[in-house]
């Protein structure tokens, strides 16, 4: 039997996946702009944020009008509140979009103090983390899910040692450098969180999909 | 202090035929005491064959037989000793409608006990007092309790039969739709009534609203064609229910 009330879930998934893509893009372009140091880009991000802002509470209202309205449970139950959720993790990953881009504002126009070399690695895993996670609410597909979650300790590990290299080559050696350091160490610990958000979206995933709670238990993924 | 969880009722491989339908197949289930228990499930698949087999008022309908046990107090209330009346006395039930009698408020109560032996003026009305009481009737009913039961709003009339019963002193509350023919706010009513009535009784309910299941109940069991599906902590069969024919049917898919 076909539902009415499945447009309305269908209404509420596109909205997702709308608020998605322009996520995506959101850490695609201040990693873009961290790499070129590029004070037009940032400015860019920081401008489109508050589309991103506007999505997330447009699916707020839409996940409070359909719990009041049909009172769902089980399954639907789930998927609903788990959009509550994720809406706010994407919401906080374009943040930290804009807080990367703020650093990037404060760095342009000086030289960079050092090559990057785990800072790219580290982008490059936040934007594998978070594109993975997305997918694995799209396609509902737990097994994704559960190997972005195992990604978030290389994610610690990165961020770990972009500190130490930053505090003991750079900043205790030779205290002028600290404020082009303290960006940097910032924007390490930007792509950190964007981890750790793209981990809560999984930890969602499969709770809506198997009803299964891993959050705070990462023993139970192995 | 509710007491600590026990079996008030436990049911064992339980079937009722009526003539060759089968309409109860091998159920086991267990009823919990000082907890509200709601079945649920689309019409003719069980479920008030079940709620009358607890009391056996299955036994009135012709044709209906019995295969199985229902242990209540230690005893198969199925064995030849059962008394019926004492049964039906300690395991009550509240129908669809009310059914007050065509009598007095006051005799509404007092007619059962009086069924069983008791005349004590005192007595009596201390029955009346505590039964009105407990059912939030006694304000609203004091200065009229030798009005005819027939003048009361749907819901008086209700919470009367559940008063009814109370006077009783059972120790099981069956209810068969008990909201079905009220309006949401006397339902929402009657649903705060069986919250406060689980201090001191068992209830098992039946009802068709699935959102008067997870308002109320404790544990809900799903019948489907005769077969409890599933069987559950109420919180659990509404956001995660285990099998898909509960899934189904909880969504609105099915049903």
């Amino acid at each position: 039997m076909t539902r009415y009330f499945d447009e309305e879930l269908l209404e509420l998934n596109k909205k997702i996946l709308e608020m998605s893509a322009e996520v995506e893009s959101a850490i695609g372009n201040s990693i873009k702009a961290l790499r070129e140091l590029s004070r037009e880009k940032a400015e860019a991000i920081i401008k489109d944020d508050d589309r991103i802002d506007n999505i997330d509470l447009a699916i707020e209202e839409k996940c409070l009008n359909l719990i009041a309205l049909y009172q769902p449970a089980a399954a639907d139950l789930r998927f609903i509140v788990m959009c509550m959720k994720i809406a706010t993790d994407l919401e906080r990953i374009a943040d930290l979009a804009v807080d990367i881009a703020q650093r990037v504002l404060e760095m342009a126009g000086q030289p960079l103090l050092k090559p990057l070399i785990d800072i790219p690695k580290l982008a490059t895993l936040s934007q594998q983390m978070v594109r993975e996670a997305i997918n694995s609410f799209v396609n509902k597909d737990t097994e994704l899910a559960r190997s972005v979650i195992l990604k978030d300790n290389e994610a610690d590990e990165l961020r770990n040692l972009v500190q130490s290299e930053l505090i003991n080559d750079y900043m205790s050696k030779d205290p002028s450098t600290a404020p082009r350091a303290v960006a940097l160490l910032l924007v390490a610990r930007h792509l950190e969180r964007i981890c750790d958000h793209a981990t809560n979206v999984a930890e969602d995933v499969i709770y809506m999909v198997k009803a299964e709670q891993v959050r705070h238990h990462p023993e139970s993924l192995k | 202090m509710i007491a600590a969880i026990r079996n008030i009722i436990e049911v064992k491989n339980l079937s009722v035929f009526y003539g060759k339908f089968q309409a109860l197949k091998n159920i086991q289930l267990n009823i919990q005491a000082n907890r509200i228990t709601a079945l649920i499930g689309p019409s003719g698949c069980g479920k008030s064959t079940f709620l009358r087999a607890l009391n056996r008022m299955n036994d009135l309908i012709e044709g209906a037989r019995t295969e199985g046990e229902v242990i209540f107090d230690g005893k198969n209330i199925y064995g030849p000793e059962t008394d019926l009346l004492e049964l039906r006395k300690r395991v009550g039930m509240v129908f669809q409608r009310p059914n007050p009698f065509p009598l007095s408020i006051a005799d509404n109560i007092t007619y059962g006990l009086r069924v069983h032996g008791q005349n004590d003026r005192i007595f009596l009305e201390e029955k009346l007092y505590r039964s009105l009481q407990a059912v939030n009737l006694w304000e609203e009913l004091k200065d009229r309790l030798y009005e005819s039961a027939l003048k009361l709003t749907g819901e008086q009339q209700q919470r009367l039969c559940i008063a009814r019963l109370l006077a009783l002193e059972p120790e099981v509350v069956l209810m068969d739709e008990p909201c079905s023919a009220l309006d949401p706010v006397a339902t929402a009513r009657i649903e705060d009534l069986m919250h406060e009535l689980k201090k001191a009784y068992t209830i098992v309910i039946v009802t068709h609203n699935m959102q008067q299941a997870a308002r109320v109940s404790d544990y809900t069991g799903y019948f489907l064609l005769g077969d409890l599906v599933e069987f559950g902590e109420t919180n659990q069969i509404f956001t995660s229910p285990k099998d898909k024919r509960t899934e189904d049917y909880i969504t609105g898919r099915f049903g």
